[in-house]
């Protein structure tokens, strides 16, 4: 697969032949400087998901252990109602976070991309919500959407009297508010990085579509918006990872409830194997996470990864 | 004639319409900060008896004082956040610059000098993104305790650089995959050797994902908590556990003027840095360097 | 020139090695890992420290809040596994027992002898501490779940009187309701739920019952109609929230009561430190009354210091020192009257209290003596263990806020129990 990989692009290459002592070392020097970066990825990355991986199949339950009790947790996780809900809810969190933050991310950097006056304060006032924490970040949605001191209290004093906001406490609901507040915080960085992407298109392509009569919406969707796909890649890797790892931010807004009604994986997953000890099943459960992110991931990450570059 | 006319309202409804459109986003973005600011100039007791949103009938700055360096967390006997401030800025710095020197020289090599391999490397690495960090905690933590750095800004260094390098490598690689390679090609006809041509000419063509990387990474850094509060003991307490420690109190009246006072300090070096790498990221999309 | 600098090394570590036994044969260091952060906890956890230092020792503070000490637990296992515990760690009920079965835990005999703990700790409280026989933690203080906050204005104002029973709460809620008055201020989290569910529980079923379920977990009692009972009693109450309680925190919930907003709340000893902040007096202008049906009951929930093995022996020296200083009457008085709870010896002078602090003492000692009534808190993690306990989270706070019927309820339970153990 690499080899055909490594064909199809036009990356530079060092000369297969090597003619000097000194050429070889300078052939050497790319895979040298990979090197401790490979040590990362196998110690630390594949390393620790083995041992997850085999914790999943022990009774451990405070501390790690090595009593093997095969696919027992993994049944007791799927036998665990709340498990099934959190796993559900990231679907759904997941799904609508990133599509939202990658469409008003790019719609933010077009709009702000039109020779818009005051354009470095908008970029940092959309920007700023990246700068804080979570826990505070939930700390003030959870004020905010709020029915009875928040928004709709807010709202109704204007004399809108029948206007309702409660999403926060309605169980159906609440999972979007989680929605809502990750959105805020992370759109801002996605249209950086469109932003930086659109100044990066070249500019002569665009006076040629405008010579030839092209609208300008036709300029962007057929022309800069595929020329970013570089960009949605990196936005969409982004965007995965603080979805699959949310979990400050839901535990501050809504503390998974009302109910377990806006549970999530990683809440559920921190929870059983540092406070219920139950460390077995919460290997298991993170064991779960990571095959449903390579289900989803792979496929893309192969397909993105085998796109001739350097066109 | 006409038609240019109608072009022309057309054109500035389509501003006026731009302009609200940005504007009503900004409305979004500024509201919660807004609340936080004018929460934090509260009084207590103005909030215990009134309601949780309000304008301020005075502005008091004892919130600000007491979360900077009066309040008492725990039983330590340095008061306030300032401790943990400084921790954080002796954990960020050096995490951020060596991850972002890493990730731009493993983005050179992947994108210039691919090997067999390479490709599925990237792709390996990149799923280090997605690892659920609360499952590795307790391997982390074995292997600093072997190495001598468990509890140490050093250890929290470390574990930064570790987990920041899948982003700033992605990061640059995707960067640098929009450079032509006959800029490389050209480079190494003129006798540039590997080093050379990454500092010579990736670099300075480098600022806007620069600046995004440090943006990122910055961020990340700072307001991590997980392993700021997992990896650190008393001494290397970085921001966000302060922070945490200020607002949360199990059994305790909650100040939420303190809170949020506490939270803005928190959050000031990641805002500075982005007011602050703003500028630089338009100047150096402006210089043109991107255009290839 | 290699030589000189070997010399000088062993001679300044040779140096260094006396200097530190002469000035260590009494001094060492306690790391106290503890989520009391901030306020009233803080100032109180501090009282500790300036006592250990005075004794020449060094504290060094290991403060983690959060979510009821989850996040000190995440820390505490990173340390463990790391090789080195920090030599105290604030730790509750069944988990002391389970961190002692790792073999992690000190033994305090020598030090509970000389003071005789056994004689100034209530027996209960003295079994919570001891792994096998040997004291391996102290407590610091005692808490009383099954508490009620009144707003005597409030209830006036509806013409309401003071429940004691449930049936009676039901009809001064009913009154409070039609007074326009949310007769009950709750906070929609998972532990303010099992709280509530927990103090019902012992109204309905009483404490045999109680114990039956939560301690043994019997699961003839956990399938029993009485439990079914207790859901019905526990549904009840959600009819009187204000709809905004999903996720409030606890103390917000108190300040509606403290308005007069709302006329009750459910919540342990710790929420008189509201009343008090905002300048009330108990007896007065609120009343701390136990919950409807259970004056005779105590579900208590105690904060402990387990001691971790250290190897150094001047730290052991200084671990026991504090574990010393934990029980002396003075830290007793001052931690306690910073946290709203009640001292753990039986023989404290009660005298710089408040009444109730002193109603909460004599239910404990009447309690404690005639082994009827005194409970272990399920809902504070001091009858189960956090497997099961959790389990009865998830169904008791999904029951709150959903429209599950109380016999699905009382499976799930029985069924999530025995899964858990």
């Amino acid at each position: 697969m690499s080899q055909t990989l490594t064909s199809s692009s036009q990356a530079v290459r060092t000369p297969a032949p090597a003619r000097s002592p000194a050429d070889r070392i300078a052939q050497w020097i790319p895979k040298l400087v990979l090197s401790p970066t490979l040590v990362i990825v196998v110690v630390f990355f594949y390393g620790f998901i083995f041992w997850t991986g085999l914790l999943s199949f022990t009774n451990s339950r405070m501390l790690p252990s090595y009593g093997l009790v095969g696919w027992d947790n993994y049944v007791r996780l799927f036998n665990n109602e709340r498990w099934l809900v959190a796993l559900g809810n990231l679907g759904i969190y997941a799904f609508l976070f990133i599509v939202i933050c990658l469409v008003l991310g790019l719609l933010l950097a077009i709009l702000l991309d039109q020779k818009i006056r005051a354009e470095g304060a908008l970029r940092t006032i959309y920007l700023y919500p990246m700068a804080l924490s979570f826990i505070v970040t939930g700390t003030v949605w959870k004020w905010m959407l709020n029915p009875q001191v928040g928004l709709e209290q807010f709202v109704q004093s204007l004399g809108w009297e029948s206007f309702q906001f409660d999403w926060l406490v309605n169980p159906d609901f609440s999972i979007y508010t989680v929605v809502i507040a990750a959105v805020w915080q992370s759109s801002g960085f996605v249209m950086a990085l469109f932003l930086a992407g659109l100044r990066g298109v070249d500019d002569s392509i665009i006076k040629a579509a405008q010579i030839d009569g092209a609208s300008r919406f036709t300029i962007y969707t057929r022309i800069i918006i595929p020329s970013l796909r570089p960009v949605f890649f990196s936005a969409f890797i982004m965007l995965a990872h603080i979805a699959i790892k949310s979990f400050d931010l839901a535990l501050a807004l809504t503390g998974g409830g009302p109910g377990i009604s806006s549970d999530l994986p990683a809440i559920f997953m921190y929870q059983l194997s540092f406070t219920r000890n139950q460390m077995g099943i919460g290997a298991a459960s993170a064991m779960i996470m990571l095959l449903t992110v390579i289900a989803i991931l792979v496929p893309y990450l192969y397909s993105e990864l085998r796109v001739k570059k350097h066109d | 004639m006409t038609e240019h006319n109608q072009r022309r309202y057309s054109d500035i409804s389509g501003r006026a319409i731009l302009y609200a459109l940005l504007g009503i986003m900004a409305l979004y973005y500024l509201l919660p900060l807004a609340l936080m600011i004018v929460t934090s100039f509260r009084s207590m007791d103005e909030i215990r008896m009134g309601q949780l949103i309000d304008w301020p009938t005075q502005l008091s700055l004892d919130a600000w004082r007491i979360a900077w360096d009066q309040a008492q967390i725990g039983a330590r006997s340095e008061k306030g956040l300032r401790p943990y401030f400084i921790n954080s800025l002796l954990m960020t710095l050096p995490a951020v610059a060596i991850s972002t020197m890493i990730g731009a020289i493993n983005g050179y090599v992947l994108s210039f000098w691919r090997f067999k391999g390479s490709n599925l490397f990237f792709g390996l690495l990149l799923f280090g993104c997605f690892i659920p960090f609360q499952a590795i905690l307790l391997p982390h933590a074995t292997v600093l305790g072997k190495m001598g750095i468990s509890g140490s800004i050093v250890g929290l260094v470390f574990t930064h650089v570790i987990y920041g390098v899948a982003f700033t490598t992605l990061f640059f690689r995707n960067y640098y995959v929009t450079i032509p390679g006959e800029l490389v090609k050209a480079a190494q006809l003129d006798g540039a050797g590997f080093w050379r041509i990454f500092f010579r000419i990736m670099l300075p063509l480098s600022t806007p994902i620069l600046t995004v990387c440090v943006i990122w990474q910055f961020t990340q850094v700072w307001n991590d908590f997980l392993f700021g509060v997992t990896f650190s003991d008393p001494s290397s307490q970085p921001i966000t556990v302060g922070l945490n420690n200020l607002v949360n109190s199990s059994t305790g009246e909650r100040r939420y003027n303190v809170d949020m006072a506490g939270a803005i300090i928190a959050a000031l070096p990641t805002l500075l840095v982005y007011v602050i790498a703003g500028k630089y990221f338009v100047r150096g999309l402006t210089a043109g360097s991107v255009k290839g | 020139m290699y030589l000189k600098k070997r010399f000088m090394a062993a001679a300044i570590a040779s140096a260094l090695s006396v200097s530190t036994l002469s000035a260590t044969a009494t001094a060492g260091e306690v790391e106290v890992l503890h989520w009391w952060t901030s306020g009233g906890e803080a100032a109180a956890v501090s009282v500790l420290r300036e006592m250990v230092e005075k004794e020449g020792h060094t504290w060094k503070d290991f403060a983690v809040a959060g979510g009821g000490g989850e996040n000190t637990m995440t820390v505490l296992r990173a340390r463990a596994v790391s090789g080195n515990p920090p030599s105290s760690a604030q730790i509750k009920g069944l988990e002391i027992q389970e961190w002692a079965d790792l073999g992690f835990l000190a033994n305090l005999e020598e030090v509970s002898k000389q003071e005789g703990w056994d004689d100034v700790l209530p027996p209960v409280v003295a079994d919570i501490m001891k792994h096998y026989g040997y004291y391996v933690a102290v407590p610091v203080n005692v808490h009383r779940v099954n508490w009620m906050w009144v707003n005597p204005a409030a209830l006036e104002k509806a013409g309401a009187s003071v429940p004691t029973t449930l049936d009676e709460l039901w009809e001064t809620a009913d009154k409070l309701k039609a007074a326009g008055i949310i007769p009950i201020a709750h906070g929609g989290q998972s532990w303010q739920d099992a709280t509530v569910f927990e103090s019902i529980a012992l109204s309905s079923g009483g404490p045999d019952f109680f114990r039956k379920a939560f301690v043994e977990h019997d699961q003839d009692t956990l399938l029993s109609p009485q439990m079914e009972t207790v859901f019905d009693q526990f549904r009840k109450a959600r009819e009187y929230l204000d709809p905004g309680f999903p996720g409030r925190d606890w103390n917000i919930a108190t300040s509606m009561v403290i308005r007069g907003e709302a006329g009750m709340q459910f919540m342990g000893d710790w929420a008189k430190g509201e009343f008090t902040a905002a300048g009330m007096e108990p007896g007065t202008d609120y009343l701390c009354l136990p919950f409807p049906g259970t004056e005779d009951a105590f579900a208590f929930n105690i904060d402990s210091l387990a001691m971790f093995m250290q190897r150094d022996a001047d730290n052991v020296r200084a671990q026991q020192t504090m574990a010393r200083l934990v029980l002396s009457p003075e830290f007793q008085e001052t931690f306690n009257l910073n946290k709203g709870s009640i001292p753990v010896r039986l023989d404290q002078d009660m005298t710089p209290f408040d009444s109730c602090a002193k109603a909460s003492m004599e239910t404990f000692q009447r309690t404690s003596e005639n082994g009827q009534g005194l409970v272990p808190s399920m809902a504070h993690g001091m009858s189960t263990s956090s497997a099961v306990q959790g389990a009865i989270y998830d169904v008791t706070t999904t029951f709150f806020n959903s429209s599950m019927s109380s016999q699905d309820a009382v499976r799930q339970l029985a069924s999530a129990i025995r899964a858990a153990q």
